[in-house]
């Protein structure tokens, strides 16, 4: 019934970071909205950030956590003045604990149209190996 | 010049008078949200996506936050002095044998008019969809240009 046709998307606005290490230069702080999933082999975590570049986004595995920094450019130009303001734009932050064990080797994160696709594998677990005893 | 704001940190110089004023509003609100269930959003129109309106001499620019959607999933027309905004926005549902911890990004359809201040030349506007950002650039109608007005 109300399933076969996708519903309104609801507006929301862009979520603050309200405690965070105060940043170098003043600016608005984000957190950016994520999904996460889990499958046998990987986790997968798709954040939205939109108006970041490959170049701005630092991703960080260290001690098992996971910190995702990105700075979203202000595209207004020069010359532009104000006429009607809804959203306000600045850097991008958040951080997760990842329960798995990740193999840090094949991480592997691309951006697209604004989403970030971040590709945790997991650790194989050691095959079983049968072992000999000597004499 | 280092001013020294009432809420966080010595500010460099801030753009306008009223930053600080919007600094404090933020800070009401999310104090208010959290005493509250419903959130209070600023006065938008309340419709997604949250747009930016600038100008400059030449043109008007929209701005729309719009991450997920690819340049030829968006429909945008224009009439006299407005522009429509529409599209969806899905996010990928990857199958049964997938455990979610977090799902928040939001996926559905989305439609918007746009109603710009002055006149416009319809026939000239571009939009660029560039990193998840939206920007529309209509040239104004040069009736709607300012004009100097030499005086004798």
């Amino acid at each position: 019934m109300t399933d076969a046709e996708s519903k309104e998307i609801k507006v929301r606005e862009k979520k603050e970071l309200t405690t965070p290490a105060e940043q170098t230069r003043p600016g608005l702080v984000f957190t950016p909205d994520v999904d996460i999933y889990e499958t046998d082999r990987e986790i997968k975590l798709l954040a939205d950030m939109p108006g970041v570049k490959p170049d701005d986004l630092t991703i960080d595995l260290k001690d098992d956590v996971l910190t995702l920094m990105a700075d979203s450019c202000d595209a207004r130009g020069d010359a532009e003045e104000d006429v009607y303001t809804e959203y306000n734009t600045g850097k991008y932050y958040r951080q997760f604990t990842l329960s798995e064990v990740i193999d840090q080797e094949k991480i592997d994160a691309k951006i697209k149209d604004g989403v970030l696709w971040l590709s945790l594998p997991k650790v194989e677990k050691a095959a079983p190996r049968k072992i000999t005893v000597t004499t | 010049m280092i001013y020294r704001t009432s809420f966080g940190v010595p500010a460099w110089r801030l753009r306008g008078p009223f930053e600080e004023l919007d600094l404090i509003r933020r800070q009401m609100d999310r104090l208010f949200d959290n005493l509250s269930d419903k959130s209070t959003s600023r006065m938008s129109a309340g419709v997604f996506p949250l747009i930016n309106l600038t100008e400059d001499i030449e043109n008007y620019y929209i701005r729309a936050e719009l991450p997920g959607v690819a340049a030829g999933e968006l429909d945008i027309q224009a009439t006299a002095n407005s522009v429509a905004i529409s599209g969806e926005r899905k996010t990928d549902n990857e199958g049964e044998d997938v455990r979610y911890h977090r799902r928040e990004r939001d996926a559905g359809k989305f439609s918007r008019v746009v109603t710009l201040p002055g006149d416009v030349e319809s026939a000239d506007i571009e939009a660029k969809m560039e990193n998840g950002l939206l920007t529309v650039t209509v040239p104004k109608a040069e009736k709607a240009k300012p004009r100097q007005i030499t005086v004798s």
